[in-house]
């Protein structure tokens, strides 16, 4: 017993680092991709918003700031083996008691409310706030934990279509470009464009999101699913909505795709949006409660 | 395009010499506001107990630390995504002389019309730049509202504050209806790449 009750405290521990982690230092992936994103941008506008973004992050970096002041929604992706001597339910009250402490001790500024009466109900925890998806993982016992805090401003640009089988692939891509040009800046582009498709309404936006929270550089596994992506970067980058809907050649530094087999008269598609500012950390821990923290995951 | 330099509160006169694309860089006093603030002077009648003629308004809520009774000090300030608040724009001009609007993601079309007619700017914040928002802030000289928390209003002091990008100017041009404009012109062209 007294066993768990460290573990349960080192997942806590680790869930407030991950939260404040998140928020000051953004993956390498994300800054590589800002850099070229800067070096190819040719309208005037489009480059100062990008070289702005870059001086922040550095400015985040030496100041230890918080890159956006908008510390978002807390979204956890746990990955849980079936050895991992906790309860999933204690998982979720130490990411609940971790993101609370995090808030409290930084302090960050405090989003969650009431959704009807909009009063806010405490340090960025509320009713079934922090959300929290699952993974069950057979003969391991250990548990990953990604957090990704979600910035209203590109939550707000969230869509999704039933499209009909007959609009085939031909109207997802649509879709997808309908949606991003609707969005011009107010997503703060450039950033990762989440798509999801297949399975069911809740659940292709549940893979769009999930799609916003992988490395920028990583290409679904399916080869079908990575070409649509390589096609939607080319298309979605063609629309010259540009840096912050200002106008320019670069609109999104990704885009990622997740799917899964849908009804045979079903054709869902999602879209997700993530800012530039795509925060995510994430971190392993260990059957015995060694947690190892992970920038490129 | 223009480099310009400016100090707020301002006039309709120098709000007029700026064109959509220009640089700007703002030195000055500016005022936060956001959905609860406006919601409150406009919906609910409470007049601002704040002057705003000339006044440049971002549109923010604050991460702020309490110091002590309606003292604060900055943590992190950055902007939020102004469309949400169009429809503020023309009384904010017409009744309280309101000079330029900050925010992130633009204002929609119907900002465009008030803007020419009483002489008033949007000016486009890089969203998410807080980091480097919050070192142009140099201080929190008033709070009004603290029961809005953090959706006051608030007065900063603020040092070469941007680069900002006049984004709507008070002539009728909108960088963002441009960018509309053109991008559906190249959507009929990737549509038939479909």
């Amino acid at each position: 017993m007294a066993v768990a009750v460290d573990i349960q405290k080192a997942v806590e521990d680790a869930a407030a680092h991950l939260y404040v982690w998140a928020l000051k230092d953004i993956p390498q992936d994300l800054r590589d991709a800002i850099g070229e994103a800067a070096e190819r941008e040719t309208s005037v506008p489009g480059r100062r918003v990008l070289d702005t973004i870059v001086r922040n992050v550095e400015i985040a970096d030496t100041g230890g700031n918080l890159v956006c002041q908008d510390t978002g929604i807390a979204v956890y992706y746990c990955r849980v083996g079936e050895g991992f001597p906790l309860h999933p339910a204690r998982i979720y009250e130490a990411l609940y008691n971790g993101t609370e402490r995090a808030t409290v001790e930084h302090p960050l500024r405090s989003n969650t409310v009431h959704t009807l009466t909009r009063e806010n109900t405490g340090q960025n925890v509320g009713y079934r706030v922090p959300i929290v998806h699952w993974e069950f993982v057979p003969d391991w016992d250990g548990l990953d934990v990604k957090c990704v805090p979600k910035g209203s401003g590109s939550e707000n640009m969230s869509f999704l279509k039933m499209c009909v089988p007959a609009d085939g692939v031909a109207g997802i891509k649509r879709f997808v470009l309908d949606s991003i040009v609707g969005a011009g800046g107010k997503p703060c582009p450039p950033g990762i464009v989440g798509v999801g498709i297949g399975g069911s309404a809740d659940y292709a936006m549940h893979l769009a999101k999930e799609a916003i929270s992988r490395p920028v550089g990583t290409r679904n596994e399916d080869p079908l699913v990575a070409e649509l992506e390589a096609e939607l970067f080319d298309l979605l980058n063609a629309t010259g909505i540009g840096p912050m809907g200002l106008g320019g050649d670069v609109t999104a530094l990704a885009v990622h795709v997740e799917h899964a087999d849908t009804h045979m008269t079903l054709n869902p598609v999602a879209v997700n949006y993530q800012c530039w500012a795509a925060r995510r950390a994430t971190a392993h821990v260990s059957a015995d409660g060694v947690v190892d923290f992970d920038r490129e995951a | 395009m223009a480099d310009v330099r400016m100090t707020f509160p301002t006039t309709e006169e120098a709000i007029r010499e700026l064109r959509a694309g220009d640089s700007v860089t703002v030195d000055g006093h500016i005022i936060g506001i956001r959905d609860r603030t406006q919601i409150r002077i406009f919906d609910q009648g409470q007049e601002p107990p704040m002057d705003l003629k000339g006044a440049f308004l971002l549109h923010t809520a604050p991460g702020v630390r309490k110091l002590g009774e309606g003292r604060y000090e900055k943590v992190c300030i950055g902007t939020t995504t102004s469309a949400r608040m169009v429809r503020f724009t023309e009384p904010l001009g017409e009744r309280y002389g309101v000079r330029a609007i900050c925010g992130k993601g633009g204002l929609p079309d119907e900002a465009i019309e008030p803007m020419r007619r009483l002489g008033m700017v949007y000016f486009a914040i890089v969203g998410g730049a807080a980091a480097l928002e919050t070192t142009q802030i140099e201080e929190i000289e008033e709070v009004a509202w603290e029961e809005l928390m953090p959706e006051c209003l608030w007065k900063f002091r603020v040092k070469d504050f941007g680069p900002l990008t006049v984004a709507i100017d008070s002539h009728g041009n909108s960088l963002y209806h441009d960018v509309q404009a053109e991008a559906k012109k190249r959507l009929e062209d990737l549509y038939a790449r479909l």
